[in-house]
């Protein structure tokens, strides 16, 4: 027996799902959009796939929403399986929301329809009264009757939200639902949906391509690059141990040093600094833009700064350091004091530098 | 391992019928071709050396010459008067730019009918040019015959530019904007621009224009045959009822199936980079330059004169005429009759194109792959067959059905019925869908399009069947497509000619029908309330393209879109 949103008439008490990918497989005409997937979403949790563009993010999502069947592997909702090798759980019967970048609002209908459109199974006078909710609950009842078109984008966003949220889904999957908003708008909204979703403690998968967007609303962020999951973690996790190169670039812009490990240790022209497991051979050290410190007292190289930029809360800063090709870029509060052409003592916070072995994939970017 | 294509087809649970709908239709429009090609192979005997011998080289250089001078004048007056209204301002040019639609309201039969009167010695323009030069007898004034193949180039091609118009003026409306201003600072004057950047670049929309005019000529069989041009749809007419030889019939249609080919691949050909026409940056309207003076007023003219030929001067003779007609007759009861039937088995026929194109549009969107991309080719091959080709390939797969239904009908009831699919007149019915299913498909396609699949996936996962998501959400939006597709379907059935004439069932006119046999006899006075009616049928599509065309990028209403909706 198959769980659907819909079994009881009555709206039913709201448990919060728990959805599991089990080696899924997604191949278009040859082409593997994603290989040998998995991943636990606990009750309550809110998880973020995070990648760029063409990573098989979204692909991902709309598997687990059954708007697409995997080529292979299973997938368990609430440890039902919904989509296997002899099982396919239409998106219908799922009982999971959807939530889309464009918030795909039906535009022939009112913002109440639209929030009334999965209530069907309810009595007309009961399923309003449950849409007038949502849409209170959104602070947008007065619009009940307006259609989408006449909504501001975030209001059509809320819309959206509620709309996802009326049949109880027990879990809410949503594709990059806050691009389409402008900055300030996109971190209101943002924090307003995120509380939602956490007072009613469903679980949510979001997609996102945007690290800081990711940290801002995870419990958990899965890291994906070319159809595989890269890494999974806490933001803490992801942002101070990196499992790889990639990982690491893509939470920050990083200074990249080509250098050698050896016997635990790795030396550049900005010092030397440990590496307890790596191998020996060719490595790259990674230096975070705010570990660069400015005439301290602890030393450092002597070095030119070539060039300086103010950005607002940090200063940016271009560094020319003896032995290294590229100028090194730091980023600084308050370095007004600093002037082209001057020369400074650079030193190194250790506490902020990764190191990684070379691979072949890795190179390019180097030095940048 | 389960398939993905089982899995897909469980996805789109509730709708698995319609592939299995959309095959049948596929083999239906296709149908007449498989049949054409074996009644050809089956020799038309004896006269097939008669044939070869004088009707077809005739009907086939005939063809040509028809073909080549239409495309050369409809190229010409196309893409020039959608330049002039694009590139310059001068008084009327927003008059002008829907006006010079104008013509398509006007199929080739009627303004060969309109203008054999209008300029017969005795006709108007004639007489009058007598009066103002003094002369009395029309033996002294000797001008050229409308009646030869030059008059049905320059008739077919004042008619049938607004295809290529059409086209041509979307494109250079929404692509040239950032070209021609580049163009003119690197120092290219008006006539540079529009020889070396605007008509390379209109090049694929000049294309599709001309093969869809080129199609419509090679369709016609009224005009050619007043005119007497021996054009092979009408070799193909006079040797099926003439001479009552259908294989030879068959065997002209099938060079003439050829031709279409030729056609189509030399528009493939025409328009094969296309890709770059698409592509470009986000589109800018061109800024016209404004004319003054004499440059204003030759624009004026080269707008004015396709119109005034093309429309104003036969639309005016036949509302004269059938005013007069009227007058003297009143409205004839044989003619209400004639309405009745065409518009009755128009909007028959317009039902079931809209039922079958909803059904190939939604496979096309719910399950495209390789397979479904053939079916729904195969089911708007329709449109390319010239109505004559068509109604010949359709008595085979007719034939069989009567003899089907004969049969059933003897084992139910013990009686044999008679030929019910062709005298029912759902031969016709079957022409007419088979001919126009593209219109409906595209329409219906292009609506769809438009929708975004997030709504469907939004519908779907908040508890709607994928039946259910066609029901509550494609049909309310997609409305507009459909009524902008019902009325080109009607309008096209009602004007229908070359498969109406061989199709109908024994005594049913329609008004096309009356129109060409009152012309045939020589009674022009008489088809000329029906030509009328025709025309304001006609009308009709016109106003929605004018209106559609301010936004131009739902163009292509009446073009048959041959190219599928990328999957989302």
């Amino acid at each position: 027996m198959v769980r659907g949103p819909f079994q009881a008439a009555l709206p039913r008490a709201r448990c919060a799902g728990f959805l599991v990918i089990e080696n899924v497989r997604q191949t278009y005409d040859g082409v593997e959009a994603l290989r040998d997937v998995s991943l636990a979403v606990a009750p309550g949790e809110i998880l973020c796939l995070l990648g760029a563009s063409g990573c098989g993010k979204t692909t991902l999502l709309r598997l687990a929403a059954g708007v697409e069947a995997p080529s292979g592997g299973r997938i368990l909702l609430d440890g039902v399986e919904v989509a296997g090798p002899t099982n396919f759980v239409p998106p219908e019967k799922r009982g999971v929301g959807l939530v889309f970048q464009d918030y795909a609002l039906f535009p022939h209908m009112t913002v109440l329809e639209n929030v009334m459109f999965g209530l069907r199974h309810l009595p007309q006078a009961q399923a309003r009264e449950l849409a007038m909710r949502g849409l209170a609950r959104v602070a947008l009842d007065h619009y009940a009757d307006s259609y989408p078109q006449l909504l501001s984008g975030g209001e059509q966003q809320r819309v959206a939200l509620a709309r996802a949220l009326a049949p109880r889904p027990s879990v809410i999957l949503m594709d990059e639902p806050f691009s389409n908003l402008d900055q300030r708008l996109r971190e209101s909204i943002r924090e307003e949906t995120m509380t939602l979703l956490r007072e009613e403690g469903i679980s949510a998968v979001v997609v996102t391509h945007d690290p800081e967007e990711a940290m801002h609303i995870a419990d958990r962020i899965a890291l994906m690059r070319k159809g595989e999951i890269v890494q999974t973690g806490t933001a803490e996790d992801l942002y101070f141990c990196p499992e790889s190169l990639f990982a690491a670039r893509f939470f920050c812009d990083l200074n990249e040093l080509e250098a050698q490990a050896q016997g635990g240790e790795v030396i550049t022209p900005l010092g030397t600094f440990a590496a307890p497991h790596i191998p020996d051979g060719p490595c790259v050290v990674c230096i975070r833009p705010q570990a660069l410190l400015f005439d301290t007292d602890r030393g450092g190289i002597e070095s030119t700064i070539t060039a300086r930029r103010f950005l607002g809360r940090v200063d940016r800063l271009r560094v020319k350091v003896p032995g290294i090709e590229q100028d090194v870029h730091a980023r600084l509060r308050d370095a007004r004091a600093f002037r082209p052409g001057q020369i400074v003592r650079l030193a190194v916070d250790a506490r902020d530098v990764l190191v990684f072995p070379q691979r072949d994939h890795d190179k390019g970017k180097a030095g940048a | 391992m389960i398939s993905l294509r089982t899995i897909s087809a469980r996805f789109a649970n509730g709708t698995a019928g319609l592939p299995a709908v959309s095959l049948l239709v596929a083999a239906l429009v296709a149908a007449p071709v498989i049949s054409l090609a074996i009644l050809a192979a089956k020799g038309s005997g004896d006269l097939w050396p008669h044939l070869a011998a004088y009707v077809l080289p005739q009907a086939i250089s005939d063809t040509l010459l028809l073909l080549v001078g239409t495309g050369v004048l409809v190229i010409v007056i196309g893409t020039s008067a959608a330049w002039l209204v694009t590139a310059y301002e001068f008084p009327g040019r927003h008059f002008f730019q829907w006006a010079l639609l104008l013509p398509l309201a006007m199929p080739t039969y009627i303004i060969a009918y309109a203008y054999l009167d209008l300029l017969h010695p005795i006709g108007p323009v004639q007489t009058a040019l007598r009066a103002a030069l003094g002369l009395s007898s029309p033996r002294d004034l000797i001008l050229p015959d409308i009646r030869s193949m030059g008059g049905c180039i320059l008739l077919f091609g004042f008619v049938l530019y607004p295809y290529v118009y059409f086209s041509t003026r979307a494109m250079f409306v929404m692509q040239m904007a950032n070209l021609v201003e580049v163009g003119r600072t690197l120092g290219a004057g008006s006539l540079g621009i529009f020889l070396r950047v605007a008509l390379p670049l209109a090049r694929p929309a000049i294309a599709v224009g001309t093969s869809l005019a080129l199609m419509d000529a090679l369709n016609d069989i009224g005009a050619s045959e007043f005119l007497g041009v021996r054009t092979m749809t009408v070799s193909i007419y006079s040797t099926w009822v003439n001479r009552s030889n259908l294989p030879g019939a068959a065997q002209i249609a099938l060079i003439m199936l050829a031709l279409v080919i030729a056609l189509i691949l030399i528009e493939r050909f025409a328009r094969r980079r296309q890709s770059y026409a698409g592509s470009t940056q986000r589109a800018r309207r061109l800024v016209p330059e404004r004319l003054r003076g004499v440059k204003a007023l030759g624009a004026w003219l080269a707008c004015a004169l396709p119109i005034f030929i093309g429309f104003v001067a036969p639309a005016l003779y036949l509302f004269v005429e059938a005013l007069a007609r009227l007058r003297f007759a009143g409205l004839s009861s044989s003619l209400l009759t004639q309405i009745g039937n065409t518009v009755l088995i128009s909007a028959l026929a317009t039902i079931v194109s809209l039922a079958l194109g909803l059904v190939l549009a939604f496979t096309a969107r719910m399950m495209r792959n390789a397979v479904t991309d053939v079916i729904l080719r195969v089911a708007s091959l329709g449109y390319a067959l010239p109505g004559t080709v068509l109604a010949i390939g359709l008595l085979g797969p007719l034939a069989l059905m009567d003899d089907a239904i004969a049969s059933v009908s003897e084992l139910l009831t013990g009686r044999t019925t008679g030929l019910v699919m062709s005298a029912s007149g759902v031969a016709l019915i079957y022409a007419y869908v088979a001919r126009f299913l593209t219109i409906s498909t595209g329409n219906v396609e292009s609506g769809l399009s438009r929708l975004s699949l997030s709504l469907d996936h939004a519908a779907r996962t908040l508890g709607e069947s994928a039946g259910g998501v066609s029901r509550r959400i494609h049909l309310p939006l997609i409305s507009p497509a459909l009524a902008s597709a019902a009325l080109l379907v009607f309008v096209d059935c009602m004007k229908e000619l070359p498969a109406t004439l061989l199709l109908r069932p024994l005594n049913f006119e329609t008004l096309a029908t009356h129109l060409y046999g009152e012309a045939a006899r020589g009674t022009y006075e008489d088809g000329s309330i029906a030509a009328l009616a025709i025309v304001l049928f006609g009308l009709l599509p016109m106003i929605l393209l004018a209106r559609t065309s301010r936004a131009p990028k739902k163009a292509g209403l009446h073009m048959p879109q041959r190219e599928g909706v990328a999957h989302g």
